[in-house]
């Protein structure tokens, strides 16, 4: 998955790149010996292409007695994802990423931009304060939220305290909490090309604009949006795709009540010891996320970027 | 659940640990201490998060000389997985009943050999001539309890004598219930009177109505956060393991524990040798160890789970012994079931799952 993440980041959000890096690469592998690519192809070749053909493989394969794997090769995992039983969680997988992507992109814009025309100095402490999280595990970040949420937690002793409510909020193992999970684990994804793509729109442009009469709203809708729109899509595709897959998030803040994909693919792996429609539910994972790529690659060539 | 998402880590770790198991140093382990002193001596030891006790341990490291390596796991599922990917480099593991004996079916097991642990003898009676290993050839039972409900009595004065407690309308939103297939299909069809072994359809079906009727009242699915939750006061009814809720009650005293009337599971865990392991004597010689009448009685107060050697209840602490969250009364265990593998029925156990999920 980091792959195709790395690959649509050169496709869009630096799209005017693009061409000088594929030239690069093709200059590199004529008139150079191919000898220095050999270490990064053999790391891609055993850590990325193999596994991902032993998933696809299984996926072929039938359980065996016990939970093994019997290599009879059967497309019935592929049908029994069609089941209606399963589309409901695909489903509701697709609409949480959806909800979480276009949060992170109207949250994530102002805070984009105010960075981006920040000054110098002031710029470089924002990112680094977007940045810090990251030093920390995810799954310790995600444990905080449960302290926040809980009943005897952070949120609702402050509510009590300042008398705004009597009892505490159900807060977690909600789909709310799942909501806040993911776009506190996804925003940064989402601000930090946003800060490249803002960055790059010269303010000369905004004054231009704004001597011609532009309102600010005018100015941001007309001038500031198109030109950030490579930015804008890179940040959605880096939060939809691992949104689709979450597990961590909806499995420690949504109390286990409903099923996503991702918690969905550890139950048939783990609990049904079903490794081969587990595999069957991963392969269904990555073409979902392959054809949010086409989609977006179309729509974003569509409109001339 | 540290363990499914460490899981990418853990593979390399294995991998590291795999190459040291098959490194020329370790061949030497299995020879007497004297004639290898050079090379320390190390035994790797897979088992549940809540039961490597650091002094139990450090014990027999300086008892023995042996160096005792600890991971972690947090359900029989990651433990099998990880088993069966090969070469993990575990010398000794405790699976539950059923998932010994799966394990052992798939030859992942190592054969005991009952010389070499003397205190097989002193295991309790009602933990022997189980189905899935009625001879201990592969598995001993090391610590055992039951499922059931902890309950706050400052809410619920009365203890509860059904299962059908946690259907009870008045305590909506404040419900706790086992995230795992077996165990709360298993409770719903003992509700109804059935076997939680059942592998009929009509009677899987029953239970999964049953339970899609509870989950409006459910707040949480869980079997790590329960017992947290009963401390905060944020579940005053818990489907639970009984040893978690022994240890909430050493935080909030109204806190009890009961086996409704319908009965339940009754588990143990077994002391296992891994059929890849380089130190097949060593791992005998821990597994003793630890089945030692001291050593499991200090393993009993400090862990708050019964221990399988008969000799302990009468020697642990009168608190821990009186506890039924520990040392379930007598006269429970006839009402009590094991779990066995229903392979077959599987898939109707998780489809019955599935389908209270999305509900």
């Amino acid at each position: 998955m980091c792959s195709s993440i790395g690959i649509g980041k050169k496709g869009w959000s630096f799209h005017h790149d693009a061409p000088a890096f594929v030239h690069l690469m093709r200059l590199n592998a004529f008139s150079s010996s191919l000898l220095p690519l050999w270490p990064a192809l053999l790391f891609l070749g055993v850590f990325f292409l193999a596994p991902l053909l032993m998933v696809v493989g299984m996926s072929l394969a039938s359980r065996g007695t016990y939970g093994g794997v019997e290599w009879a090769l059967t497309l019935s995992n592929y049908l029994r994802l069609a089941d209606p039983l399963y589309l409901g969680i695909y489903l509701r997988s697709l609409v949480m990423a959806g909800i979480t992507t276009l949060v992170c992109a109207i949250l994530g814009f102002p805070l984009a931009y105010t960075i981006a025309r920040a000054p110098q100095r002031w710029q470089t402490i924002l990112i680094i304060m977007i940045l810090i999280p990251f030093w920390t595990n995810f799954l310790v970040r995600t444990y905080a939220w449960i302290f926040i949420l809980r009943a005897d937690g952070l949120l609702n002793t402050l509510l009590q305290g300042i008398g705004l409510i009597a009892e505490p909020l159900p807060l977690l193992y909600t789909d709310g909490a799942v909501f806040v999970g993911l776009v506190y684990g996804y925003l940064p994804f989402m601000v930090l090309p946003l800060i490249i793509a803002i960055e790059r729109i010269p303010s000369a442009l905004e004054e231009a604009a704004r001597d011609l009469y532009a309102s600010t709203w005018v100015i941001f809708r007309r001038v500031i949006i198109p030109l950030a729109k490579p930015g804008i899509i890179a940040g959605c595709v880096l939060v939809f795709i691992p949104a689709v897959g979450a597990f961590i998030t909806p499995y420690l803040l949504g109390g286990g009540r409903r099923l996503m994909l991702g918690t969905l693919i550890q139950q048939e792996m783990l609990v049904a010891r079903d490794w081969p429609f587990g595999a069957a539910l991963s392969v269904l994972l990555m073409v979902l996320v392959l054809l949010t790529l086409i989609l977006t690659r179309r729509y974003a060539r569509w409109d001339g970027l | 659940m540290n363990g499914i998402l460490l899981g990418r880590y853990t593979v390399v770790l294995m991998i590291v640990m795999g190459s040291w198991g098959c490194n020329p140093g370790s061949d030497h382990s299995d020879r007497a201490p004297n004639s290898a002193a050079d090379t320390p001596r190390v035994l790797y030891y897979f088992t549940w998060s809540d039961y490597a006790d650091p002094d139990i341990l450090h014990e027999f490291e300086q008892r023995t000389g042996v160096r005792v390596v600890v991971d972690t796991y947090s359900s029989n599922e990651e433990l099998l997985a990880k088993v069966q990917s090969g070469m993990t480099g575990y010398d000794v593991a405790v699976p539950s009943d059923f998932m010994a004996g799966i394990m052992a079916r798939l030859g992942l097991l190592s054969e005991l050999d009952p010389q070499r642990i003397p205190n097989m003898a002193l295991i309790s009676d009602h933990l022997r001539g189980l189905p899935f290993d009625p001879e201990f050839r592969y598995a001993v039972p090391y610590l055992w309890g039951t499922v059931g409900i902890g309950y706050d009595s400052a809410v619920i004065p009365t203890p509860p004598q059904s299962w059908n407690i946690l259907w009870d309308p008045r305590y909506r939103g404040r419900i706790s219930i086992l995230n795992d297939q077996r165990e709360v299909l298993g409770m719903a069809l003992r509700s109804l009177g059935y076997s939680l072994n059942s592998v009929n359809p009509a009677e899987i079906e029953a239970a999964k109505a049953k339970l899609i009727a509870q989950k409006p009242l459910v707040k949480v699915y869980t079997s790590e956060q329960f017992d947290q939750l009963l401390v905060s006061g944020e579940v005053v009814l818990a489907h639970a393991w009984g040893g978690p809720v022994a240890r909430a009650m050493r935080e909030r005293p109204s806190i009890r524990y009961v086996v409704p009337q319908e009965g339940g599971t009754i588990w143990t865990d077994c002391l296992v040798v891994l059929a890849s392991s380089r130190r097949r004597t060593l791992a005998m010689e821990f597994i003793n160890y630890l089945l030692d009448v001291d050593v499991a009685v200090r393993t009993s107060n400090r862990l708050l789970f019964a221990s399988a050697n008969r000799l302990v209840k009468d020697r642990v602490d009168p608190s821990v012994r009186e506890n039924p969250a520990v040392y379930p009364p007598p006269s429970l265990i006839p009402r009590m079931e094991w779990m066995i593998d229903v392979d077959g029925a599987v898939q109707l156990y998780d489809r019955a799952w599935t389908e209270i999920k999305v509900h």
